[in-house]
């Protein structure tokens, strides 16, 4: 049985159920995805995303903040498969799960809410003033379609995008209409949350991406959380808190049964009705790491067989083929040309020194 | 006794040799081009020059082709740090092609011929596409 297969069975006898989301506090920088623009300037503004899994299914919620008239940003977001929909999210639950896990907070520390040829556009749709679009295809290719369509790339993204799309080749791209903006009147930090609904057997969140166009010394900070049928495995593994307000790393800030009020208001939310009725396990992982040291993602696995996969986290590479844009012949050129020319002459030399030798025995041979 | 090699032994040993001293040459990312330059290929992959160092002669003519695997614009200039460091500071967004200065744009292949001075030294080359240059995207050349 294939390790996907297992895990696909493994999840419908579980019930598994997932979610996560990854917030910003106010007054810093935050997103979900790696945001780029037309112009040059990378801006990163603060975007929450909940992604949710329940019986192979990965619900995933996003929530784009409009940055005002005149910045064009766009998010592009590695997804861990094809989805079959991508909707307007609930109203208010990303904020709702902030809040459940920082009440006493003061206000200013509150949290708020394919081939080497073009990329496949799988669905385009159109969420209040967000164009979306999601998008199959290698790095070469995605990467490419990002820049034709007016996306400012970072000198880190290629790279990025072949270690995202190594793993899985769909990304969702969005970015704000500035028009429709207008007329329906966004207000600059007004959020729009997106529901992306993706069946897959191997749920991750993505950290990796949040890393996209930062300094190496740069710190990374952002809280995810999950909602879990059990106490989930993750990887990395989170560490204990020290204490230190600024300890580096993955933390766990919460572990503990999600309480019924939480539950209860998360599922009176507009269109959050897939939520399940059972109980579920909250845990919080802040992010506060260096964006040099951040080259993972987080797998879960929330089966309570303990055993996230090292692939979903970016700790291992894949085994299957290489893509059509990774070729080794096209993305590295002569250094293959070299290699095969040396294996052809190491085994031409083998050949001759074999009917050197054996031209030797025959004449040795008495006659 | 010794046996005489047969000549499918010799041929064998000959394209060996031949196909051994191609891939050399190859890996060195150097040949010798039409017009007397020495060619040099640099493959540009993740925003990085894979080929982060090159040995030049005084006087030499050098053909820099450099083949961008990336999906994004790059740069190529050739000059020393007071020359990085006009470009780092300046506003062209594309090079015209001139000697050592090209725009290397996503999935293409470039070529700029240099001739180096009489003078032993080092030089460098780099991109100064916004933030590239801070990423690493810089190497030198050692004339001597």
């Amino acid at each position: 049985m294939s390790g996907k297969r297992h895990r696909l069975r493994r999840s419908a006898i579980v019930a598994l159920s997932t979610a996560v989301l990854v917030a910003g506090p106010v007054g810093a920088a935050r997103a979900c995805g790696g945001l780029v623009t037309p112009n040059g300037t990378i801006n990163l503004v603060r975007t929450t995303t909940l992604a949710a899994y329940h019986r192979g299914i990965e619900h995933y919620v996003t929530s784009f903040e409009f940055a005002g008239e005149g910045q064009e940003i766009g998010s592009i977001i590695p997804l861990p498969g094809v989805p079959t929909k991508v909707v307007k999210g609930g109203d208010w639950t990303l904020q709702r799960l902030v809040i459940e896990t920082q009440p006493p907070a003061p206000e200013s520390a509150l949290f708020a809410a394919a081939a080497d040829g073009a990329a496949e556009v799988l669905l385009e749709t159109e969420i209040d003033s967000l164009d979306i679009t999601v998008l199959k295809g290698g790095a070469l290719a995605v990467g490419t379609w990002a820049r034709d369509h007016g996306y400012f790339l970072p000198p880190d993204a290629p790279e990025v995008l072949e270690f995202y799309a190594e793993r899985s080749p769909i990304f969702l791209a969005a970015r704000f209409n500035a028009g429709r903006a207008a007329e329906q009147g966004v207000q600059r930090g007004e959020g729009t949350p997106i529901h992306v609904v993706i069946p897959t057997p191997d749920p991750w969140v993505p950290l990796r991406i949040l890393a996209l166009g930062r300094q190496p010394s740069e710190i990374v900070q952002a809280d995810v959380f999950l909602l879990t049928d059990v106490a989930p495995a993750i990887l990395p593994r989170a560490i204990e808190p020290n204490g230190d307000e600024d300890q580096r790393g993955l933390i766990v800030r919460t572990s503990e049964q999600a309480s019924d009020s939480l539950m209860s208001d998360l599922r009176s939310d507009a269109r959050m009705g897939w939520l399940p009725e059972q109980d579920m396990w909250l845990t919080q992982v802040q992010i506060n790491e260096r964006a040099d040291l951040l080259s993972h993602d987080l797998a879960i696995d929330a089966s309570g067989f303990g055993h996230p996969d090292p692939v979903a986290a970016g700790l291992a590479r894949p085994m299957r083929t290489a893509s059509a844009d990774t070729v080794p012949w096209i993305a590295v050129g002569g250094t293959t040309i070299v290699a095969v020319l040396a294996a052809l002459a190491a085994l031409a030399a083998l050949v001759g020194l074999a009917l050197i030798a054996w031209r030797r025995r025959g004449a040795e041979r008495p006659a | 006794m010794i046996a005489r090699r047969g000549p499918i032994a010799g041929l064998t040993i000959a394209a060996a040799v031949t196909l051994g001293l191609g891939a050399v040459a190859m890996g060195a990312g150097a040949s010798r081009g039409g017009d007397g330059a020495r060619e040099v290929r640099i493959v540009i992959h993740h925003s990085r020059f894979e080929l982060p160092s090159v040995d030049v002669a005084p006087g030499e003519s050098v053909r820099f082709v450099l083949e961008n695997a990336d999906p994004i614009d790059h740069e190529f200039i050739v000059g020393d740090a007071q020359v990085q460091l006009a470009h780092e500071r300046g506003t062209e967004a594309h090079h015209a092609p001139r000697p050592g200065e090209i725009t290397v744009p996503a999935g293409t292949t470039r070529a700029t011929t240099v001739t180096f001075g009489p003078s032993t030294g080092t030089t460098l080359f780099g991109c100064h596409l916004p933030g590239h240059y801070a990423y690493g995207m810089v190497g030198t050349i050692e004339i001597d």
